[in-house]
């Protein structure tokens, strides 16, 4: 089975490990020491924690395209957004006639706006196989839809890395718009069970954490998959010699619409993970900046290597953390010269300080200069 | 105005009525025919009423000067541009303008371009491994697995190539003749019928050059063999059948000794005053 293969591999055994000594080592130390102990990890930790695996999975989708197949996309927000978005209704339906103004169907914003009934986009959300299979449909679909036309034109490069930031900042102007049916500006709010779980429990927390945790290692696994697949060299060689790949007879748009829908899919499923974790959804979520910062998280941990997206993912959000709490505005200062000094001193990343002990040779460490380099010369 | 000129025409079979999807068909004899075709850019008319037959096995160079169109002709036959007139036949079956690269590439042309453009971040092997015949689509390519048969014929073309001993290192490391070879061991892996090779020798040593020859005389018989190349000693060590372009359009064709007698060759290689 191909899905299972990576598993022999001993950087996937090794990330695997990690990821799971690091899930039971908080969760042991969050529910078996008491509060106040100096080792105890603080449910407000946990769902931080469950964030930045979010962010690591999300990563790890924005590598699979941009380090594999050399697609620089500005966009992967809107596919976390839309994933985020299709839990977030999904929550919303599970209020019920607890919500402030109590109507049993209608949530809170649409009864504030005077709807009557449900808009038609909104059936089906209640029940939860319905619009989790959402979090991966509706993603999937737009990514397949701009794909085709993006990638069927050959549009690729710089072209392509503005259309997507084009993308995500239409999407957020229409979210914003209250008559979209979902929020306007506040977005979604107020949750408060999933699966018939109560949200604000520590339990479910830590659940949503590990659960967060299970999907960023099957989520690395599919893309681990891929990457050592036939399918994955190809990519590779679509990357960097788009031309030639096509003359050895590959459907070079159809291996960049697969990939890039997986890869869209993927966020989908971080922003449904995000979203109970935080507890709110808006269209800031859409903003083309954020889609930026998660592109300097992949190369500051280092393209096409998947581990170093998820070291440069949570790294990076850590480090945002703890800088805003201790001096809010010098953040942006940090991150920018952050980026800076790793571009700089190690172009690939932290993955390439830990790749300079291990053999030389790796498939995606080569040199990746955009397809018209390799453009046939007439 | 098409389907008018189709049914006027009579001297074919409607064209709905050619299977496409049937192997190349060389009962005729030539493997590739192009006739009258042409192809101008913004006015240039880099192909002038073209005729062109290729036999199933030969090997043939085409030589010409500089802008004789013979890139541009290898383009046409790969499908990258389309000629405005004129009509290109794979076999007697294969109508090559109404297919697009990729069709035509597993149909069995393969081309290897003048710059050598190798997956440099992939090993020598991995190189081969994608350019080998198989299922390309998507699905059947992510879950391929190598065979032992592969493995061998993957093998057997890196003896060929004299590259066994840099099988598992990124292309990227190769010496300018060396991905040259390897891009004909990829044109090999594909089981062409039909090889196209633009400038084998550019920038290559003469021992490098001499191995090459012996690498492309070898493939002819097996596959047809058409090599587009500046420099005349290699040409004159491997050509058997020997075409000059000038201008877009065939100015002489023969063996080597005849075409270099030619006064029309002549002309156009040593300038008007020769």
């Amino acid at each position: 089975m191909w899905l299972t293969r990576p598993l022999q591999e001993r950087s996937t055994q090794l990330f695997l490990g990690i990821l799971f000594m690091a899930l039971l080592v908080v969760s042991v130390l969050h529910v078996a020491l008491p509060e106040g102990h100096a080792l105890h990890v603080s449910a407000y930790t946990v769902t931080l924690l469950g964030k930045y695996l979010c962010y690591a999975l999300l990563a790890v989708a924005v590598d699979l395209v941009w380090g594999y197949l050399g697609i620089l996309s500005l966009g992967h927000g809107a596919f976390f957004a839309l994933g985020g978005y299709a839990m977030g209704m999904y929550l919303m339906r599970q209020i019920g006639d607890r919500g402030t103004y109590g109507d049993p169907v209608l949530p809170d914003f649409m009864v504030f706006l005077n709807w009557q009934e449900l808009p038609w986009y909104w059936y089906g959300f209640d029940m939860a196989w319905f619009a989790f299979a959402m979090v991966l449909l509706v993603p999937g679909a737009l990514a397949l839809v701009f794909g085709w036309l993006a990638f069927r034109s050959r549009v690729t490069g710089v072209y392509l890395s503005i259309i997507t930031q084009a993308l995500t900042f239409a999407l957020m102007l229409a979210f914003f718009r209250n008559e979209m049916g979902f929020g306007g500006n506040n977005g979604l709010t107020d949750f408060r069970d999933i699966l018939g779980f109560n949200l604000r429990t520590d339990e479910v927390r830590l659940g949503l954490f590990i659960a967060t945790g299970i999907a960023l290692a099957l989520g690395y696994l599919v893309c681990r998959a891929i990457v050592t697949s036939k399918l994955g060299r190809v990519s590779v060689a679509c990357r960097d010699a788009e031309a030639r790949t096509r003359f050895l007879g590959y459907r070079v748009e159809r291996v960049q619409l697969f990939v890039f829908v997986v890869s869209a899919m993927l966020a989908g499923v971080a922003g449904a993970l995000y979203v109970p974790q935080v507890g709110i959804i808006n269209p800031s979520e859409f903003s083309p900046l954020f889609s930026i910062e998660i592109v300097v998280w992949v190369a500051l941990g280092g393209r096409a290597t998947l581990y170093g997206a998820v070291i440069g993912a949570i790294l990076v959000n850590y480090a945002k953390t703890v800088f805003t709490g201790v001096m809010p505005d010098a953040w942006l200062f940090a991150l920018g010269a952050l980026f800076v000094l790793v571009t700089v001193f190690l172009p690939q990343g932290i993955a390439g300080l830990l790749k300079k002990r291990r053999k030389p040779i790796d498939v995606g460490s080569g040199p990746s200069q955009p397809a018209t380099a390799a453009e046939a010369t007439p | 105005m098409s389907i008018m000129s189709e049914l006027a025409n009579r001297d074919q079979v409607f064209s709905f009525l050619t299977p496409t999807d049937s192997p190349v068909d060389v009962r005729h004899g030539p493997i590739l025919y192009m006739e009258d075709v042409n192809v101008s850019f913004d006015g240039f008319k880099a192909i002038n009423n073209l005729n062109l037959t290729i036999d199933d096995g030969e090997l043939r160079c085409i030589i010409g000067p500089n802008g004789a169109g013979k890139t541009t002709m290898m383009d046409i036959i790969t499908g990258k541009t389309r000629p405005d007139t004129g009509s290109v036949w794979f076999g007697s079956r294969h109508n090559l303008l109404q297919m697009n690269e990729p069709d035509i590439a597993s149909l069995g042309i393969g081309r290897k371009f003048q710059k050598p453009t190798v997956f440099e971040a992939l090993s020598v092997f991995e190189n081969l491994e994608l350019a080998m015949a198989a299922d390309k689509r998507v699905f059947p390519t992510l879950t391929a697995t190598l065979k032992p048969e592969h493995r061998e014929r993957i093998d057997a073309v890196l003896e060929t190539i004299h590259l066994k001993d840099l099988r598992d290192h990124p292309a990227g490391i190769l010496s300018h003749g060396q991905k040259q070879w390897l891009e004909i061991g990829m044109l090999l892996m594909q089981r062409p019928r039909l090889l196209l090779v633009d400038e084998p020798v550019a920038g290559m040593t003469e021992q490098e050059m001499e191995r090459t020859a012996d690498l492309l005389t070898s493939l002819a018989g097996k596959q047809s063999v058409v090599v587009v190349e500046h420099d005349m000693g290699f040409v004159r060590s491997i050509a058997r059948k020997v075409t000059v372009l000038h201008q877009g359009s065939v100015l002489a064709e023969g063996t080597m000794d005849q075409v270099s007698n030619d006064p029309e060759v002549i002309k156009v290689y040593l300038g008007e005053d020769a």
